[in-house]
């Protein structure tokens, strides 16, 4: 038996073999759920500089939590106080008794060092690793303390709602406050017998009475080594699964692997990498502007891990990406909803026989203007695009002008993924065959479907995109009115395709702008996405006139977006003018 | 004299302010517009008789010509205050006047139909609305975008109306009936012109209502199809286009037309949701809350002040003219009682 063990150190021990054992079980498990092509994919790009950059994320991300603290920077604080300093304080107490014991060693000799080695000047620099250790603790235990203060009041760092755990989170939430105050109080009694601890820990112990130090040291220790043994053990099954897993998900997202159409291996790490931090809650349109509860991604990450699942709640969300935007671990949350929406048993594909008769026409030499479902409800957007198109010279096929089909976006959103793949098929084969070399739409959900979900050989463009090209290479020529605008962000283009620039630097050139105060990745939902088919009218009218005010909260003349559903939306609520950007834009033409 | 004030002068303003005038009080009557009667003015032929709306315009303006009657045109009313015993009417330009008893007649406006853009209005020009038809048979002038006799004109029924997307639960009573008016006008003036009418169903609940629509069938040939529009486009020889789904049929279906004319509905006016609001009287829709539907029409949580007209729910002509005149009724009740209150206090003391 090593000098460097004591009975108080097997609590520890368990946690640490249990935990290994049920995470090499689960990490193994789960990869072999991966499909073949994420498989490839890992094989084949594990040796590139995406390894690099992966090292570099789970640094900026598992460690410093970089995007929590553009959240709220005590919130930040909090998170990154406990990852990043009790990493240190394990690294540097490795290296500490790496230094101080050059003899055979057991591996937890640093979690337990003071209590073993008495020498405050074991080797040169011993002083030096005193404190420095002291100062890694009083840093977690600063990120302990606010997150006590968070779990009375969690308005101070910035959230308004705080999330309801299930009962290991609790257990293990716990033990992990109470590990760092029980290793300060061991660590300054055995400092009161030996007088072995840094700046903090010989402090508390000059103040301690010897024979009390003396009575009450081993059990201290013991304390801590049960603590970290409680939180060990249960933290497979809380959320502080994350802790690793994060890691592992950071390696495997950058070495580009992704979420398929169904549940895979990848989707159970996405799962357990979810730290349940609750961000996603107070800015979901569901939570704030409806009160719903227990339907934010948060919720419903944990019910799918913890296997059940509820089919409404899967339904219930607006997929305004609102969450995806603002989760600190970048997880794919729109695609597990989508998955969890997959409707295998409905069989409709006999439905889909007329689209073969669909026939392609001959647009070599013109692009393809696809207006979208939405924009032939509104037909003043499809208008203006006309008369752009006309203004430039510009030759079009208006592709789904009549009898035509749906992208497939709206099927796809609602887990008809086979049929969405049915009439992306179609569409597919008419644009190639057309022979045009561009394909312009109107409306967000074409948009992000053809970017994303099509493959196509051709440059696809939302009209936005198009007409700022046009007027940045002088084909178009408009003037300046005198009206304030706001400008909407569609959930769909922001978002979702991280179109901000064109719009505003078109409404710039024709109008005058107003900053809104929830722009771009912030913007409000229009409540009418096709997302959600399980709230009703009055509830999007809610998150609608919520969008609405704080559009209106300047006073605009015009509300201008750049979406046919944000449109009707906004439409529908007054007798407010509420504008596409095509619209503005056409009536702004100078005609030679 | 008692001193009343009366809120908009359309029919039921001016009905109202004609009986009260006529039982010796002095009533002011104020009027937005330049005009009064506007929502009476452009229209050709009223429903169910066919008579000239011209000469309803007439004979109620003639009422106004009493000398207890003061009327102020361009003069929007903006606030009303109940200050003990009496009211304050106050206008956009900052003027009041103290009166005993207001009566609001603040009536509708029509449905914005560019509210409902899938349906193309004011952005393609055959697309109207059932008052810019009116006019069009009012000058003779029915023509269709490009300049000729329109060869086929399709109705739309319940623009606005019955439609939880713009907020209106509520039927506005008077668009089915107008249609099957203007049809078969149209007929009249254009024999040789399909006429169509989408509709989710007919409401012909009025007297002689059901002989006409009935008549238009026999007589006039015009054809009815149970059905919502649901988009409408341009063609390249700038027609419309429509997609619709004929639910007797149970198929979908897309037509052509020269005209498409939109049965728009009626909506609480500016003025009656405005003032309904201050007031605390607003109801459905925005439209103002009488007492009781059956037994106090024209009463409302305060006393002293009176609804009638179009500003309650959507109603007819001469619904609102019989509406009025209870509100006369109510109102010089109101002042009698009142009178001998006071004389009884002074009494007293
Ligand atoms: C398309 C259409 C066709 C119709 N055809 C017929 C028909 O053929 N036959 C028939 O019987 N009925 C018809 N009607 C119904 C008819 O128009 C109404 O029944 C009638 O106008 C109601 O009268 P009113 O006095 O209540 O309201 P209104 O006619 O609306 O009068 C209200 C007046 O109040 C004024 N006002 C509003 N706010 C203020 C304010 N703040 N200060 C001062 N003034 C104000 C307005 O300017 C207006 O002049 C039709 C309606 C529509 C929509
Ligand atoms: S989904 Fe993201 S934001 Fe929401 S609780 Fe999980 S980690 Fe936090
Ligand atoms: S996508 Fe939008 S509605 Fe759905 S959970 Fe996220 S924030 Fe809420
Ligand atoms: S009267 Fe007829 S057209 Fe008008 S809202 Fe009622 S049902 Fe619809």
């Amino acid at each position: 038996m090593s000098i460097y063990f004591s009975p108080f150190v097997i609590p520890f021990l368990i946690g640490v073999i249990v935990l290994i054992i049920i995470c090499c079980i689960k990490y193994i498990r789960w990869y072999n759920q991966f499909d073949r092509v994420q498989k490839t994919v890992i094989l084949k790009n594990i040796i590139s500089w995406r390894f690099l950059s992966a090292i570099w994320e789970t640094i900026m991300e598992a460690l410093l939590h970089r995007k929590v603290f553009k959240r709220s920077f005590l919130l930040g604080y909090m998170h990154s106080s406990i990852a990043l300093g009790w990493f240190l304080l394990i690294i540097v107490g490795a290296i500490e008794s790496e230094i101080a014991i050059q003899t055979d060693k057991p591996f937890w000799i640093g979690i337990f060092y003071r209590y073993f080695v008495h020498d405050s000047h074991a080797f040169k620099h011993a002083q030096f690793f005193a404190h420095f250790m002291d100062l890694l603790l009083l840093y977690v235990l600063s990120g302990v303390i606010l997150a006590y203060i968070k779990s009375i009041y969690s308005r101070i760092v910035g959230m308004k709602k705080t999330t309801k755990h299930v009962i290991f989170d609790t257990f293990a939430k716990f033990a992990l406050w109470l590990i760092f105050p029980l290793r300060l109080l061991s660590e300054s009694f055995t400092a009161a017998l030996y007088n072995n601890g840094g700046f903090l820990t010989q402090t508390l112990g000059n103040m301690i009475n010897y024979t009390v130090a003396d009575v009450l040291e081993i059990p201290a220790w013991t304390l801590y080594s049960f603590a970290l043994g409680t939180f060990f053990i249960s933290m497979p099954f809380s959320r502080y699964m994350h802790i690793f897993t994060e890691v592992i998900f950071i390696f495997l997202k950058k070495l580009g692997v992704g979420e398929n159409e169904q549940i895979s291996g990848y989707t159970m790490f996405e799962l357990s990498a979810c730290s349940r931090c609750g961000i996603c809650i107070d800015n979901c349109p569901l939570h704030k502007d409806l009160q719903l509860p227990g339907v934010q991604s948060i919720y419903f990450l944990r019910d799918l891990r913890y296997k059940r699942p509820r089919e409404e709640i899967a339904e219930n969300c607006l997929m305004c990406n609102r969450c995806v935007a603002e989760c600190p671990v970048g997880l794919d949350l729109m695609t597990i909803r989508r998955q969890m929406r997959y409707k295998k048993d409905l069989d409709t594909h006999a439905n889909y026989n007329y689209i073969e008769n669909l026939q392609p026409f001959n647009s070599i030499g013109r692009i393809i203007y696809f207006a979208g479902c939405m924009s032939h409800l509104t037909p003043g957007i499809i208008d203006a695009m006309t008369t752009i198109f006309e203004k430039v010279d510009q030759k079009y096929w208006f592709m789904d002008k009549d009898r035509t089909i749906c992208c497939g976006r709206p099927l796809l959103q609602q887990g008809f993924s086979i049929q969405a793949a049915e009439l992306r098929r179609k569409n597919t084969q008419l644009i190639k065959q057309s022979g045009a070399t561009m394909l312009i739409t109107s409306c967000p959900i074409c948009y992000q479907s053809f970017k994303k979900e099509y493959n196509l050989p051709i440059q696809v463009m939302h009209h936005t995109e198009y007409i700022h090209m046009l007027i940045k290479s002088g084909k178009l020529k408009l003037r300046k009115d005198d009206l304030k605008v706001v400008y909407h962000d569609p959930c769909e283009l922001g978002r979702g395709c991280g179109i901000y620039r064109q719009p505003r630097e078109i409404l710039k050139t024709v109008t005058h702008l107003l900053k809104t105060k929830n722009e771009k990745e912030k913007s409000l939902c229009c409540g009418y996405n096709l997302g959600n088919t399980v709230i009703n009218l009055e509830q999007q009218t809610k998150i609608r006139n919520a969008a609405m005010s704080s559009l209106r909260a300047k006073n605009p003349d015009l509300i201008v977006t750049a979406c046919p559903m944000c449109k009707k939306a906004f439409k529908r609520a007054s007798d407010f003018t509420v504008k596409d950007v095509a619209e503005i834009v056409k009536e702004n033409i100078i005609s030679e | 004299m008692k001193k009343i004030a009366v809120i908009g002068a359309g029919p039921a303003g001016i009905e109202a302010a004609s009986a009260l005038a006529l039982q010796n009080m002095e009533v002011l009557l104020f009027e937005k517009s330049s005009n009064t009667l506007t929502n009476i003015l452009d229209k050709a032929f009223l429903f169910p008789d066919f008579s000239l709306a011209n000469d309803m315009v007439d004979k109620l303006n003639k009422k106004l010509l009493h000398q207890n009657i003061t009327l102020h045109v361009g003069t929007e009313i903006v606030d009303i205050k109940q200050e003990g015993h009496e009211w304050k009417i106050i206008d956009k330009k900052g003027m009041s006047y103290i009166v005993a008893a207001v009566l609001l007649s603040t009536g509708y406006t029509p449905f914005d139909a560019k509210r409902k853009e899938e349906l193309g209005y004011g952005i393609y020009n055959g697309v109207l609305t059932s008052l810019d038809l009116e006019k069009m048979i009012k000058y003779n002038h029915i023509e269709n975008s490009m300049g000729e006799k329109p060869k086929r004109i399709v109705f739309l029924q319940c623009v606005g109306s019955r439609d939880e997307k713009s907020g209106n639960n509520y039927c506005s009573k008077i668009c089915c009936v107008t249609a099957v008016k203007q049809a078969i006008e149209v007929k009249k003036l254009l024999p040789d012109t399909e006429v169509y009418i989408f509709y989710m169903d007919l409401r012909m609940w009025g007297q002689s209502f059901e002989e006409m629509y009935r008549e238009s069938q026999e007589k006039y040939d015009v054809c009815y199809v149970r059905g919502r529009i649901s988009e409408a486009a341009t063609t390249f020889d700038k027609k419309i286009q429509f997609k619709a789904e004929d639910t007797l049929v149970g198929l979908p279906l897309k037509m052509n037309t020269d005209l498409l004319v939109l049965m728009v509905g009626m909506e609480a006016s500016c003025g009656t949701k405005q003032l309904a609001k201050k007031l605390s009287i607003e109801g459905d829709y925005g439209f103002a809350q009488s007492l009781n539907i059956h037994l106090q029409d024209n009463e409302t949580t305060s006393k002293g002040l009176f609804i009638a007209g179009s500003c309650k729910r959507p109603m007819g002509i001469n619904e609102t003219i019989a509406d009025a005149r209870s509100a006369a009724l109510a109102i010089m009740d109101y002042v009698d009682v009142n009178q001998s209150n006071k004389e009884s206090l002074a009494d007293n003391n």
